[in-house]
């Protein structure tokens, strides 16, 4: 019998058109992320916030490559409230100075490195902890899901800058380390939820099932096969808060309960420009525009990811 | 050898003819296509077919043989983009639908042609009562009062002899079964006494026990209104009940139709052949399997000649160049088969070798 | 209750019986050879005894409290040889895919034993339990969902290794892997792709593989070919022959296909609403069926054969499963039994060898679970 069933049973030879799905690349692996990364790279919306984004980054990792003033060095003689110069690109007076007499541009570009340091760090912290708690809660079920989705509730039912005013009100030394805290202290009960949303479909899956069939450990199983496939959603979610961040820092410092001067950064320079809106609305706009420009990169980057990860699409 | 030609032999000319004489519906030369990240994948590849009151046609397929989206091109549920009809007609009692205005088409489809889902339960909105579902056709589409409706809605009811009528009309659909939700998706379908019915896998997701009776009353019901009927499967058991005429489709293209018997009995294409042998029988332990090599194809990139070469036992240099037209099978002395067609180059060796 | 609805072929059909004659002499010749095979089993390999699985129903939200249970499988007993293939059927709800969770572990079960070569492993746990799973593996059904997106294919099937690791060394592993794609059909040289590159019939292959990486005794595939197209099943039920006389593999094969399961069973269990209502061999259960629910699945099967169809005898049943949390009394079948009387819904009918075939050796003589058990032929055309 063996003999005779090779020819009906093998399949045909790897040239031959296989899974529907394959492309002229047959025999290349393919896996979920490059195909989403493949999507991405066609997708000019990435593209742009992409770039953007790269942009901002390196201006907040090495602002002395877009300047070589100093943000806090004030000049109150020769620049007070001096108008932006449209035509002087990247020097020192592009944007003109404020009441103080400093670089608009300058603290521009230092400002930068607060409002993406608080977004990625605050976003790594809820991106870990509401992942963790999310897992945990959609993976055992029962009461551990109990205590972690009510502890959830609690956290969520707190609105989050009123929160974040009244943790960071409390503290006299407000380092943006302590900005941060606060904000990853509230911020992590909506990837919680997406989390465990996540986690309680992929349990179900038949290749759980399989692996617990062949006897695999239940950190082998959490790892290995229900988090590369939950975190999707979580990643989404986490790239359109990271603008979210960004404007709640900027927020938090323009009341003043956030950074606040001697420190550069874009919402503590909002704060200083509304007192000079009548004769200097520029000094105000400038710092506001960037962190509209940021928030805009990041969800356009989120809307981007979600597309191409999008399971309905593939 | 001659061409089946679908223009000349049972269609009426377009205008003037009485509308009860001629096909109710009829394919032409229809082609599907999806416009994919991996390419363009080809459907749909020049279907013809057509169906008239009180016949029953069944397209046979396997998933991506394009028997569905065939079906939803004439319902128009196709999702554009990114699927593209380049070319075909669709032709309603003589009218191509493709060419009329939007309102025409609704009105034809919403009340002329009805259709029934695998899947009852999505098909159906949860948060309405099936009575109120039921009803709401008749108070759109004839302005009954909601007191008059909810009565046609019972009678529907009975019609599909759901037990006790009456007392269920303002149940939810989740609090019915899977039998019973199909017939009253079939219930809806009959509402308005439509001319054709387009049925997609109709009892593929029933328990066998109730596939034989959901079965039954469909083709009772299409007897009593005499009603066309296209009924779309996987199954050769299922066609074989009720069907009057197959067509096989594989990969876009129908490669043989015949009357129902006679493709049991002497299939003429090796597709066919190959899926009739390959399915165990209920009545006999039978030896190993015949197994059809291979897998179906990919539509981005359809073998060049006839689709199924690659798969073919007795493929020949000329199957990997020409692509068959649907032939007209004869017997072994030339006599006319009626409804017979089979697109292979060697369909004689297959029907009579 | 409910009248049988018969084809009104069946009634008058008795002329046809001389051109018939022939077909049933091929057949009994046949079933002779069948009942003969199965003397030489010797122990069971798997022995399944009272199993029962009750899912609780709850209500509220704080504190829960049980308002009743859903009776998924309830008592279901057989034995499994080495080397066989013991099919199960049923409709949807009858309980055959929890008796496979309840055989692989995967459920905990309320009630009963299960024994693999005469260890209960219902209660084990931990090192012994994993022990046991090395031997009893699962082929699953839905090809799409049972492979993780995000590995490879050489992971997938050499995950059983990791878990393993006693079975293959590490540095064996790729060599193995690469085997056990060669034993399916499959390209080698696939081993790095993911699978959704594969097709479904190339994915359950995949399935396969994983399922026969640890060398398992048993093999319990649950629908393993009903959502792949029916050119791709032939392949599939064949490739899982080879396996079987390879690797000398017990098989459970559960499915709804009535066609399928007789090819490639050697015996039968027939279940409905948690219950086994028959089980005997193939010829036993498909051509001398004696439970009426049998006998009323198998003549509702479609046939792909018009000619054959119109001689059949068809029982069309009237109403639909009901409900397992609310199963009737007695035999469970009763509502829609066609024979029921008062004694079906007071006493529940044993699954036994009925009274009246004790002690005749034809082929009615198999267990049975109905009081007025009586043979039928719903397959063949009269």
């Amino acid at each position: 019998m063996p003999e005779a069933l090779k020819d009906t049973v093998k399949d045909q030879p790897a040239e031959a058109p296989v899974a529907p799905r394959t492309d002229g690349k047959v025999g290349k692996p393919r896996s979920l992320w490059s195909d989403a990364w493949h999507d991405l790279r066609r997708n000019p919306l990435f593209v742009v916030s992409a770039v953007l984004i790269l942009f901002l980054v390196t201006m907040a990792a090495f602002p002395q490559l877009f300047t070589s003033a100093d943000p806090r060095y004030a000049d109150l003689a020769k620049h007070y409230l001096q108008k932006p110069n449209w035509g002087h690109f990247f020097s020192e007076d592009w944007f003109g100075y404020d009441i103080q007499g400093r670089s608009i541009y300058a603290r521009v570009v230092y400002g930068a490195r607060a409002s993406i340091l608080v977004a990625i760090v605050v976003t790594g912290l809820v991106t870990v902890l509401g992942t963790l708690v999310g897992m945990l809660a959609g993976y055992f079920g029962g009461w551990i899901d109990t205590i972690l989705s009510r502890v959830t509730d609690i956290f969520f039912a707190v609105p989050f800058m009123l929160g974040a005013m009244v943790v960071l009100t409390s503290f006299t030394e407000r380092s943006i380390w302590v900005v941060i805290l606060s904000l990853a202290f509230l911020g992590w009960t909506q990837i919680a939820r997406v989390a465990r949303g996540s986690v309680l479909t992929i349990k179900q899956a038949d290749y759980v099932m399989a692996a617990k069939a062949l006897g695999a450990s239940t950190s082998r199983i959490l790892l290995r096969h229900i988090m590369p496939n939950a975190i999707a959603p979580v990643i989404v979610v986490a790239t359109i808060a990271l603008g979210g961040y960004i404007s709640a820092e900027a927020t938090l410092s323009f009341l003043g309960i956030g950074l606040a001067e001697p420190a550069v950064s874009w919402g503590v320079d909002i704060s200083s420009g509304q007192e000079q809106l009548r004769n200097a609305a520029f000094v105000l706009i400038i710092p506001s525009v960037m962190v509209s420009i940021t928030v805009l990169a990041f969800i356009m980057l989120g809307d981007a990811v979600r597309n191409a990860l999008d399971p309905k699409l593939r | 050898m001659t061409i089946i030609d679908h223009t000349t032999a049972d269609v009426p000319s377009p205008h003037g003819s009485p509308e009860d004489s001629g096909p109710l519906l009829e394919v032409r030369d229809l082609h599907v296509e999806f416009h994919t990240r991996d390419g363009v994948a080809r459907a749909v590849n020049g279907v013809n077919y057509s169906v008239s009151s009180g016949e029953t046609l069944a397209v046979l397929g396997e998933s991506g043989s394009g028997k569905s989206v065939t079906a939803q091109a004439i319902m128009g549920i196709l999702d554009m983009p990114p699927g593209r009809i380049p070319q075909g007609e669709i032709l309603y009692r003589g009218r191509d639908m493709l060419t009329m205005s939007n309102e025409e088409r609704r009105l034809i489809r919403g009340q002329k042609i009805a259709m029934i889902f695998q899947d009852a339960l999505s098909s159906l909105n949860p948060v309405l009562s099936v009575g109120y579902q039921l009803g709401e056709m008749f108070r759109v589409h004839q302005g009954l009062s909601k007191k008059e409706a909810k009565a046609k809605a019972i009678e529907l009811m009975d019609r599909v002899r759901i037990p006790a009528a009456k007392d269920r009309v303002n149940d939810y659909p989740h609090q019915f079964s899977g039998g019973m939700r199909q017939r009253i998706m079939i219930a809806m379908a009959l509402a308005l006494e439509p001319d054709l019915i387009i049925a997609d896998e109709p009892t593929t997701a029933l328990d066998v026990t109730v596939q034989a009776q959901v079965m039954d009353l469909l083709a009772e019901l299409q007897r009593e209104y005499n009603m066309g009927l296209i009924l779309i499967t996987h199954d050769l058991g299922v066609v074989a009940d009720v069907a009057d005429k197959i067509a096989v489709m594989y990969a876009g293209r129908i490669v043989e139709t015949a009357p129902v018997h006679e493709l049991y009995k002497r299939p003429a294409h090796p597709y066919t052949r190959g899926l009739l042998d390959s399915i165990p029988r209920l009545d006999q332990k039978g030896q190993e399997l015949y197994a059809i090599k291979g897998l179906p194809p990919n539509l981005t990139r359809i073998p060049a000649g006839c689709a199924f070469n690659p798969r073919c036992p007795s493929a020949q240099d000329i199957c990997r160049t020409d692509i068959p037209a649907l032939l007209s099978v004869t017997e072994r002395d030339g006599t006319e088969l009626p409804g017979r067609g089979s697109a292979c180059h060697f369909w004689k060796e297959t029907i009579h070798g | 209750m409910a009248e049988p609805k018969r084809n009104d072929d069946s009634m008058d059909a008795t002329p046809n019986v001389t051109e018939v004659e022939t077909a049933d002499a091929a057949t009994v010749a046949e079933s002779v050879a069948a009942i003969e095979a199965p003397a030489q089993r010797g122990e069971p390999i798997l022995q399944v005894r009272n199993l029962v699985k009750h899912f609780p129903l709850t209500q509220g939200i704080l504190f829960k409290k049980q308002v009743g249970a859903v009776k998924a499988v309830d008592g279901v007993s057989f034995d499994l040889y080495q080397g066989e293939t013991l099919g199960i059927v049923g409709e949807s709800g009858c309980g055959k895919s929890t008796v496979a969770k309840l055989l692989m572990t995967l459920e905990q079960a309320t009630a009963g034993e299960v024994f693999f070569k005469g260890q209960d492993i219902t209660r084990l746990s931990g090192r012994a339990l994993k022990a046991v799973r090395r031997n009893i593996q699962m082929v699953f059904q839905d090809p799409y969902t049972s492979l993780n997106p995000r590995m490879t294919v050489g992971d997938i099937i050499g995950e059983p290794f990791d878990i393993h690791p006693e079975v293959a060394p590490k540095g064996d592993r790729r060599r193995k892997v690469q085997e056990l794609l060669d034993v399916v059909g499959l390209n080698p040289e696939y081993i790095n792709r993911y699978p959704h590159q594969f097709s479904g019939g190339q994915r359950q292959r995949i399935g396969i593989a994983r399922g026969l990486a640890l060398n398992p005794e048993i093999i319990i595939c649950d629908e393993p070919v009903s959502a792949l197209d029916v050119s791709v099943q032939a392949q599939v039920i064949n490739l899982m022959e080879k396996l079987q006389d390879e690797f000398n593999l017990s098989y459970i094969f559960i499915a709804h296909d009535l066609s399928i399961v007789r090819h490639i069973s050697d015996r039968v269990g027939v279940m409905y609403l948690g219950k086994i209502a028959e089980i005997g061999t193939d010829t036993q259960i498909y051509d001398h069926p004696t439970h009426p629910y049998t006998q009323a699945l198998l003549s509702a099967v479609p046939v792909p054969d018009p000619d054959a169809r119109e001689g059949r005898d068809r029982i069309i049943l009237s109403g639909d499963v009901p409900s397992p949390a609310n199963p009737p009394s007695g035999c469970r079948f009763r509502t829609r039994c066609w024979k029921a009387q008062d004694k079906c819904a007071t006493e529940v009918p044993l699954l036994a060898i009925p009274e009246r075939f004790k002690g005749t050796d034809g082929h009615t003589a198999h267990e049975s679970a109905c009081h007025f058990a009586e043979e039928r032929d719903v397959v063949h055309a009269a």
